[in-house]
Parts: C-alpha cells; sequence; structure tokens
C-alpha cells in the first residue's frame, strides 16, 4: 500500500464513529460570515491602526498622490526606487523628476538588482481597518512578490474606498483574486520581531518602513 | 566522518521524563527569570487585544466547530485540497511518518541538485527532526527566523512554539552571535551591543546573503484551504516571505489537521490567531498562494502532507479535540506549569499544554516520558479559557491519565490499583463504610485533634510528606446525623 493509500486508510478507521456524510450537518459552524463591524469612522480607524505599527500615514486628494510619493520617498531617505508596471504614468513622472532614480522591472529585475534599490511604490488591492491591514493581490500596480519584499523602504497607495472594516469584509473582496490563483501578501505595518524577550523590534527582513498614501475622494 | 555544515543542536534523547526533568529546570533561576519576564508580557498584551473584538467568544465557537468539521470529515477535505492543489500545479506528497517526509524532502533537494535550503519557522520540521535529516545527507538547513536562529547557532534547542528561543535574554544571545554568525556566514558586526534592535539587524545581516543565494526554501504551512489549494503562511519578520519568494523550488510539510473547508473560513483564523499569539492585532505579514504564479515565485512548488501519528488522535473521540490545535501558543503562555520549569522539560518540540495533550497522542504511550507529559499539569483549566479553538484541555489531560494508568497495569498490577480496589469495596455499600468508620473513630479518640505530619505508612508516606493532615474526626458523619436529624425524615 502506498502512502497516500495508508494515510487516507487510517484517516477513514480514525472516524469511522462519524455516521452523517454531510460535514455543514454532522457539524454545523454558528458564524454569519463577512460581517462588517460598525465601526463609525472607518478611514480614521485605518489611519489609528497603520500608524499603531509604527508605519506612517499620508492622506491626499487624489492631484495630490504623486507630491505626496515623492515626499514619502524624501522623508525615507530614498535614492532609488522601484516601479511595478501598471503604475500611473504621472505618478512615475513626478518621482522621476523629483531626482529619484527610477528603476522599471520590465524586464524584470535580478533579486540582486533589486536588493541594492532603496524603495518601492505600489497601489495596493483591499485594506482592513480594524487590524490595519492592506492586502495585495500583485496585479497591475503592485508588482511580483520580490519587488514589495527586497526594497528596504515600501511606499503603498491606499484608495479611500478599499477600506472595509475588518477582516471579514475583506476576505470576502479578496476572495475572486485568491480563486484566480493570484498570490496574495497582507501587510500589517513594516516587518518586526518579538524573539528577543519579547520586546518589538520594528524591521527584519522584509521593508523596515512602510509608509501608506490614503488617498480621499 | 565529514564535517558538519550546520551548527549541531542539543539532543531531546538525554532529557529524563518531566518530573525529573522539570526538578533540574526548576534550579535554573536565569531561565525561570526570562520566562516569567516574557511569558508576564505576552499574557497582558493577548488579554488586550482579546478584549478588543466584541464577538471574540462567538469567533472561538466558530473556530473550534470549523476545526471539529475539518477532523471528523477529514477524507473528504484531504481529497478535495489534494485535487484543487493538483489542478493549480503544486505536486502533493503523502507522508504516513517522519522518515516518509524527510526522504521526500531530501530527494527533491537531490533532484534540484541544492547542498543548502533555508527554511521558514516550522513547528512540523522540528517534530520530524528534518534539518538533522538533511545534514546527515550532505544538505544544510538554515533556520530564518530570528529565535530558531538563535536556538540553531546556540547549539540549542526550542523551548517555546512561538519564540522558541524564550529561555535566552539578550545578553546571551550577543554573546550565541558573536560566537557562532562568523562560522556559517556573514559574522556579527564587531563590537555588537545586546540592544534587541542590533542583534537583529545582525540577523538581517546574516540571513540576506541566504535568501538571495538559495535555490531551495522549506516551509510548514498554518492553513490549506480545501476549496482552492491556497496555502497560507502567517509571520512576522519576511523571513517567511523571502524563503516563500526568491527559491525557485519552494516544498511545504504540512499535518493532515491544518486544512480549513473554504477561503471565507479563514476570516474567523486570521482574527484569532495573531491575536492569541503575539497579542497583535495582525501579524505584519501574511501569504496566501494557490499553486505556481508564472515569473513570480517558485516554479516548482511541493507539499507533503504528513500523518505521523496524527490519525492516532483522530481515533479517540475524546483525544480528537487536540487536533484543532493553530500552534498559537497561548496556552503556554498562561500555563502556571511552563512558567516556572520553560519547555525543555516537556521533551519534545511540542511544550506546554499543548504538548501534554499532544505528544502522547502523536507518539503513543510506550515511552515513559510520554507517559508522564498527561501529569504535567494542575489541572488550573486557565488553558481551557485562552485557548482560541476552545480545546479542552484538562478533559483530555485527565482522559490520558487514565490511559496512561490503564497502560501501566496492563502491565503489572500496582499497590495503587490494590488501594482502588480497597476503596471499591468500601464506597460499595453503606455497611461496609460504616465498619471502617468504627476504626477511624477510635484513631480519631486516640489522636485528639492532632495534626499528622510524616509517617512511615505505605503509599502514603510520600503523601505525607508534602502535607500535614487532621485527625480523623471522633464522631463521623453518620452518627452525627442519627444523633440530631434522626427524626425528620418521617
Amino acid at each position: 500500500m502506498n502512502a497516500r493509500e495508508e494515510v487516507l486508510r487510517r484517516v477513514r478507521r480514525a472516524t469511522a464513529d462519524v455516521t452523517e456524510d454531510r460535514p455543514e450537518v454532522d457539524v454545523p459552524v454558528e458564524w454569519v460570515y463577512g460581517r462588517p463591524l460598525d465601526t463609525v469612522d472607518v478611514l480614521a480607524d485605518f489611519v489609528e491602526k497603520v500608524e499603531d505599527y509604527k508605519a506612517t500615514v499620508d492622506r491626499c486628494a487624489e492631484s495630490g498622490i504623486g507630491t505626496t510619493i515623492v515626499q514619502a520617498l524624501q522623508r525615507l531617505g530614498a535614492t532609488s526606487v522601484v516601479v511595478p508596471g501598471g503604475l500611473p504614468g504621472e505618478w512615475t513622472a513626478a518621482i522621476g523628476a523629483s531626482g529619484i532614480q527610477v528603476y522599471r522591472d520590465e524586464p524584470p529585475l535580478s533579486h540582486a538588482q533589486l536588493n541594492t534599490i532603496d524603495a518601492v511604490v505600489t497601489t495596493s488591492a483591499v485594506a482592513m481597518a480594524d487590524s490595519g491591514t492592506i492586502a495585495l493581490d500583485h496585479s497591475a500596480g503592485q508588482g511580483r512578490r520580490a519587488l514589495s519584499l527586497l526594497p528596504d523602504r515600501h511606499i503603498c497607495v491606499v484608495r479611500a474606498d478599499q477600506v472595509v472594516s475588518d477582516v471579514p469584509e475583506g476576505m470576502t473582496r479578496l476572495a475572486p483574486a485568491l480563486r484566480e490563483r493570484r498570490p496574495v501578501t497582507w501587510l500589517s505595518g513594516g516587518s518586526a520581531t518579538s524573539d528577543i524577550e519579547l520586546s518589538r523590534v520594528e524591521g527584519v527582513h522584509g521593508p523596515r518602513h512602510l509608509s501608506v498614501v490614503l488617498v480621499e475622494g | 566522518m565529514t564535517e558538519r555544515r550546520t551548527p549541531e543542536p542539543g539532543s531531546w534523547l538525554g532529557i529524563p521524563p518531566f518530573p525529573k526533568a522539570a526538578k533540574s529546570a526548576l534550579e535554573n533561576a536565569e531561565q525561570r527569570k526570562n520566562l516569567r519576564h516574557a511569558t508576564g508580557t505576552i499574557r497582558a498584551k493577548r488579554v488586550a487585544r482579546a478584549a478588543e473584538v466584541p464577538d471574540w467568544e462567538e469567533l472561538r465557537t466558530a473556530g473550534a466547530q470549523i476545526k471539529d468539521r475539518v477532523a471528523r470529515h477529514l477524507e473528504h477535505y484531504l481529497l478535495q485540497a489534494e485535487a484543487a492543489m493538483t489542478a493549480a500545479g503544486i505536486t502533493v506528497h503523502w507522508a504516513r511518518d517522519a522518515d516518509d517526509a524527510n526522504r521526500i524532502v531530501t530527494e527533491i533537494a537531490q533532484a534540484k541538485g541544492v547542498d543548502e535550503v533555508v527554511k521558514i519557522k516550522s513547528m512540523v520540521t522540528q517534530e520530524i527532526d528534518l534539518n538533522e535529516h538533511l545534514e546527515a545527507n550532505g544538505i544544510a538547513a538554515w533556520e530564518t527566523d530570528l529565535a530558531e536562529l538563535i536556538v540553531q547557532l546556540g547549539h540549542d534547542l526550542p523551548s517555546h512554539i512561538l519564540v522558541p528561543a524564550i529561555h535566552r535574554n539578550r545578553s546571551e544571545v550577543r554573546e550565541i552571535f558573536t560566537t557562532e554568525m562568523g562560522r556559517y556566514g556573514t559574522p556579527a558586526p564587531e563590537g555588537i551591543s545586546d540592544n534587541p534592535a542590533e542583534l537583529t539587524d545582525a540577523a538581517r545581516t546574516h540571513l540576506r546573503e541566504k535568501f538571495l543565494r538559495a535555490k531551495m526554501a522549506v516551509s510548514g504551512g498554518n492553513f490549506i484551504v480545501a476549496e482552492t489549494g491556497t496555502l497560507v503562511v502567517v509571520e512576522s519578520e519576511g523571513n517567511g516571505r523571502m524563503c516563500l519568494t526568491l527559491p525557485e523550488t519552494m516544498v511545504s510539510i504540512v499535518g493532515i489537521e491544518k486544512i480549513v473547508p473554504t477561503l471565507q473560513d479563514l476570516e474567523v483564523f486570521l482574527k484569532l490567531l495573531p491575536r492569541s499569539s503575539t497579542g497583535e492585532r495582525m501579524n505584519p505579514y501574511t501569504s496566501f498562494w494557490t499553486g505556481v504564479t508564472p515569473g513570480d515565485g517558485p516554479q516548482d512548488l511541493h507539499v507533503v502532507l504528513l500523518d505521523n501519528g496524527r490519525t492516532n488522535a483522530l481515533a479517540d473521540p475524546h483525544g480528537r479535540a487536540a487536533l484543532r490545535c493553530i500552534r498559537c501558543s497561548a496556552c503556554l503562555n498562561i500555563c502556571p506549569v511552563y512558567e516556572r520549569v520553560g519547555g525543555h522539560a516537556y521533551g519534545s518540540p511540542y511544550p506546554g499544554p499543548i504538548g501534554a495533550i499532544l505528544g502522547p497522542q502523536l507518539r503513543g504511550m510506550d515511552n515513559p516520558n510520554d507517559r508522564a507529559l498527561p501529569f504535567a499539569s494542575t489541572l488550573c483549566g486557565a488553558c481551557n479559557e485562552v485557548c482560541p479553538v476552545r480545546i479542552p484541555f484538562t478533559d483530555i489531560l485527565v482522559h490520558l491519565r487514565h490511559k496512561a494508568v490503564e497502560y501501566k497495569t496492563a502491565k503489572h498490577p500496582t499497590g495503587e490499583q490494590a488501594l482502588m480496589k480497597g476503596a471499591g469495596w468500601l464506597m460499595a455499600d453503606g455497611s461496609h463504610l460504616e465498619t471502617a468508620q468504627q476504626a477511624s473513630q477510635l484513631a480519631g479518640k486516640v489522636l485528639r485533634g492532632k495534626w499528622l505530619g510524616p509517617l512511615p505508612i505505605p503509599i502514603a508516606s510520600r503523601w505525607l510528606q508534602a502535607r500535614d493532615v487532621e485527625a480523623p474526626p471522633a464522631q463521623t458523619f453518620r452518627q452525627w446525623w442519627k444523633d440530631n436529624h434522626e427524626g425528620d425524615q418521617q
């Protein structure tokens, strides 16, 4: 008997006491999925929770995105930045005009090249206010996963209508991308560890600085 | 003999059964201090973050129910997950035990021609001792989680599910990094202090070169979604993202109980896990991947579905609930026994209350160390209250104590057994009890309220060593009732 058959045979034997075949009938789950929280000001909650992770949030209008991105890059001392395909051209133009060196991921840069670039600018898919979480589904404007990982500073643009109250609503919005087998990455602040005496240190392997640009109106 | 590639770890083999191991662990004052500080900190954070969620108790119930549904219909969900992962381009392997899993990983590494792998922190690879197996085959496995790195470089053993180096303080970590880092890659900077931020920075530099050159990664997995074949890894440092993004090949070893039915079920666990585990609203990074994405991440993905004793636990309807565990470690952090003795005394990578109920079920009761584990508890029940999936720890502990005693007495009868048989006779009939009580009244009259200290009575002597007992009363309850209430019943 091969390992697969053997494990499945053991599983069958171990659950021989279960007589109801329908999982949903055998063990009902008393939970209403996808419910929002009754947060009064979802955007304010999102900002508060992201800042609690020591990340920065800049709020701006549609017309001010390019300027705000440049300010965030300058504040973090970035002199080079990689932009994913699909990032709005006027943002890239604004960055270029500021004198920061812009790299495009076309053709794809090597990991070694990405490792020497100071920053990355991406859009996002969904944001969840209650936990201060931003989800990337790595579609146009967000880049492949290595792009938002190797550079040390991540400027992430979130639009107000992408912000939901909590994780359950966020999962509902992300489900289609996951069903299309897109990779999804959740970011809650920059990388961090509590492994030495459980005291939190911001900044380990992932980008050590997360700067969020929240676009309203 | 060829030289080792990675630091030689400590061994679980020399660790005696829990009562003895606990005794020597208690003598380690430094470790006790480190643990008291660390568990105290994390307990306060967990309770604050759980209290923020208005429907926390309902979430816990949902977590328990989803996991029970999966366990009771595991064959259905395993087949669904296998089909979905295969359709997404993942090669699915099955492993009956540690040997199967270790062999599969080794063969993949050999087929790829790699002599080193980077690892995402994984309990299951600790359980099967993957690193040592790879080392024996000339393949170096590099731990990339900070705490795992401290344990690996320290030639040590993990002592906590989430923070395996919880027993080490900052100056010990500094010492380990200064002595060992340079032997296995980029050394720690000259004159590094014991500031956690500086130590973390040294780990970042040390590991960056390993991430960039790695051709293969090994991970565990927090969840597999049966309907889509999506794998989920929850982490903090970004070492997980490095491992699951940069190398060309990735192998994830996942216990068969780690399945959740649907994507939407993740909303329950992704709220429960970080708050219970690190006491954060959300862990910094969570990665989801559903097979191979062309041009993004590993192009050769493998999943090893591992039994290794899980079906033993599943076969016991009373013990099965241990398989709900999502490895948050809240039960360790709240446990008064764990806080004092630390993780090593439990003799396996799963310490604390979850180790005490999981270990003997995964491995069976043949080893005296495993028979001792259900007794490594005061049954105070604090773990029941914090568990995000409502594992009834104390019920399972009592159940396993029963099994441990049965195992022992099946081999040879004990004095305890004779005593219980005697007690059975005594309690079975009122007249038996009355006879015995005449003797105890006599003793009570002789002793006249004197307290009993240590006495040279067989069996009772060990119990009396630690306890003083009041003398038996000169009058029994039955006698008292006869004298005062005999007429009431009419």
